[in-house]
């Protein structure tokens, strides 16, 4: 029976104010999502952190593997044009 | 069904993913040398290494042990504080004290939940320190005998325990250093509160001061004590900073926190119990008398004055608390297909949308 | 020493709302004096961290509202049993997990309701208690959520929280005495009260309790100033170490 008193682990996402995406903050052991809600206000918002929390249960979140570092994310690094320091603008051209 | 356990699967697989993917088991075959080189690179430039990063299996293995021993010193060390909540001489002290205990009780969580990331869970992590496998700070076992010892607390055990942390904000181990930046970030109170209330004492009535003093008689000692063994017989050390998981050596940091206090305790008129205690010109640092690393070693064997209580005390919490942590898992475990139906046609809380 | 405060003497209007405030606030007082007991031997480290967040807002409540009535430490520590106007719920042991939660559930909700109503007074009491009661809703809440998950969990969580239920219900009564200095329609508050507890038991699949609220000679008696045995011991334990020290600050 000792399987049923684990609880699952959830991860734990914050809003710190309006106007910013959630943000991983750690993550928490509840019973259900209600509950997991609440432990994270209490553990993680106690000094005021937080306007917005999300629990996720950990076992959902897919991740990208390291190795695969090269694939995923490499192509990315290797478009400065996506960038907007790769323009030269005549110095003195304003709302650009 | 979704355990701790499962989760521990998960995540070692996960973590091993990299070696899994080359048909061969971390840390002997052929393709492990790269992955050696590039986690060496990683730490040598001082990037982070990450969960999912392959990892030598003693980094693991040494990260999760000073980890774990870090949350289990956070909640063993609720314990001699807490005992003075229920006594506080004030309002505002008790509201102190008990926003300190509990953010005792969240710095163990967010250090568990470090953990968690290296496959380990927390109930196995529990059971180690109930079974005695795995250890706590030894400056627990000692009691708090007077509300003195509130103070000293805060002022010596908590300042020598910053000037062990801050370096740690900067573990070479992502989610243990993030966990210290929290936790230092939160702890700039326990520290001071700590000194103010020494103060309180120290320039209140002449029994008040003497209640000051003779807990900061008791408290020097062990407080240097939580160092760790001289730099030459301490086992873990040089690995751990190669590692970049540990930052400054035990007698290096010992040191700092002797000179930091000493013209603290002067602030404060109070003496600290050493003799020895004199500033020293040439080597520009405070020399102070032998630490009598006897008692150390005899309270870290289980003899302290307080082991055995702090032990039963952790475990009895645990055990009783058993039927509800069970009550919990079972009505989540009936209700779990209800709630997603609910959920469905938007319940309460609703769904995340960034 | 005790305070030059006696409410049930005292006419004017200053007096009648430091009387409300003595009430209000020992029940702050005390319930967050019994729910610090729990650090440090909660079922679960979350529920730490839960029981002292609940702790800490009562004990700020406390605070502000003995503040109104005099120094807060005096109030604290050096009144006797019998200058206490605390309802008896709040100074009942802790006993088990399950028994504080119905401790939390029926107190939080009276509370809840009570602060509720003083917000939309024009007395003076109105603006704190608007503040106080977004915490207590969350207390509330956690209350309930317990109160659920207990009732509706294994057998055995079933009957301690049964149990619990069951024990403190002859405490409840003596909730809805009026307050002078509190105006407000107390009936309607005690059948908020019963229609929410009862529907949160209902969902506990719980039982409500029969039997009386009040018991036979303590109807209204915290409120006076009688208590029972368990409260004597838990002040002692709170003021000995001021009272150990006349004169001294901290």
């Amino acid at each position: 029976m000792s399987d049923a008193k684990d609880w699952p682990l959830w991860e734990v996402f914050v809003r710190s104010r309006r106007g910013l995406s959630h943000t991983h903050a750690g993550s928490l052991h509840a019973p259900d999502a209600e509950l997991a809600l609440r432990n994270a206000r209490d553990l993680y918002t106690r000094r005021g952190e937080g306007v917005s929390i999300w629990v996720v249960p950990s076992t959902s979140i897919t991740a990208s593997s390291p190795d695969e570092k090269d694939p995923f994310f490499e192509p990315a690094a290797d478009k400065p044009y996506r960038h907007p320091t790769f323009y030269e603008i005549p110095e003195g051209v304003k709302h650009l | 069904m979704a355990t701790a356990a499962a989760h521990q699967a998960a995540r070692t697989q996960a973590a091993h993913a990299t070696s899994d993917a080359t048909g061969t088991a971390p840390g002997q075959a052929p393709g492990t040398a790269a992955y050696q080189t590039a986690f060496d690179t990683a730490v040598a430039a001082e990037e982070r290494i990450e969960p999912r990063d392959w990892m030598p299996d003693a980094y693991r293995a040494t990260l999760v042990r000073q980890i774990a021993q870090h949350a289990h010193s956070e909640i063993i060390g609720m314990q001699p504080e807490a005992n003075w909540i229920t006594r506080a001489p004030s309002l505002r002290r008790k509201a102190i004290l008990m926003a300190k205990v509990q953010d005792e009780a969240g710095h163990g969580l967010y250090l568990y939940s470090a953990a968690e990331t290296l496959g380990t869970g927390r109930d196995e992590l529990l059971d180690k320190l109930h079974s005695g496998r795995q250890k706590y700070s030894s400056i627990f076992n000692y009691p708090t005998l007077t509300w003195a010892d509130v103070g000293a607390i805060g002022w010596l055990v908590d300042g020598a325990a910053i000037t062990n942390q801050v370096p740690l904000c900067r573990c070479s181990y992502g989610p243990y250093a993030r966990a210290m930046v929290r936790i230092c970030k939160e702890e700039s109170f326990h520290q001071r509160q700590g000194y103010e209330l020494l103060l309180a004492l120290s320039r209140g009535t002449e029994a008040q001061h003497a209640m000051a003093q003779d807990a900061v008689d008791r408290w020097w000692w062990p407080s240097l004590m939580m160092f760790g063994p001289p730099d030459d017989e301490s086992s873990h050390s040089a690995q751990s900073m190669e590692w970049k998981i540990k930052r400054h050596s035990n007698d290096e940091l010992r040191q700092r926190f002797v000179d930091i206090c000493v013209p603290q305790a002067e602030s404060l008129g109070l003496t600290l119990p050493d003799p020895d205690l004199v500033w020293n010109e040439e080597r520009g640092h405070h020399d102070f008398g032998a630490i009598d690393w006897t008692e150390f070693w005899e309270v870290l064997k289980g003899n302290g004055p307080c082991n055995e209580q702090r032990i039963t005390q952790r475990r009895q919490a645990h055990d009783e608390g058993a039927w509800v942590r069970e009550a919990a898992a079972t009505h989540a475990a009936k209700h779990s297909e209800a709630k997603h139906a609910e959920a469905q046609d938007s319940g309460a809380n609703g769904k995340a949308t960034a | 020493m005790t305070t030059s405060l006696n409410p049930a003497s005292s006419a004017d209007a200053d007096a009648v709302t430091a009387a409300a405030a003595l009430a209000l606030g020992d029940d702050a007082l005390v319930l967050s004096h019994r729910l610090g007991e729990w650090a440090g031997h909660a079922p679960v480290l979350e529920e730490e961290v839960a029981l002292a967040n609940i702790a800490l807002d009562l004990l700020g409540q406390a605070r502000v509202l003995l503040s109104l009535v005099g120094d807060e430490d005096e109030l604290a520590y050096l009144r006797e049993e019998r200058a206490f106007r605390n309802v008896q719920l709040v100074e009942q042991p802790n006993g088990d997990f399950a028994h504080t939660i119905a401790r939390q559930l029926y107190f939080s909700t009276y509370q809840r309701l009570l602060y509720g109503r003083l917000a939309e007074t024009d007395g003076p009491l109105a603006g704190l208690a608007a503040k106080a009661v977004k915490e207590v809703a969350y207390h509330q809440d956690h209350a309930e959520q317990w109160t659920v998950r207990l009732g509706d969990g294994t057998a055995e969580s079933h009957d301690r929280m049964q149990q619990g239920c069951d024990a403190l219900w002859r405490h409840t009564g003596e909730m809805f005495q009026p307050v002078d200095g509190i105006d407000i329609d107390w009936p309607e508050i005690e059948a908020s009260w019963t229609a929410s507890v009862t529907a949160v038991l209902e969902r506990a699949t719980l039982a409500v309790p029969e039997g009386p609220r009040t018991g036979a000679w303590s109807a209204g008696a915290g409120r006076q100033g009688l208590h029972t045995e368990p409260f004597g011991r838990m002040l002692a334990e709170m003021q000995h170490l001021h009272r150990s020290h006349p004169g001294a600050s901290w």
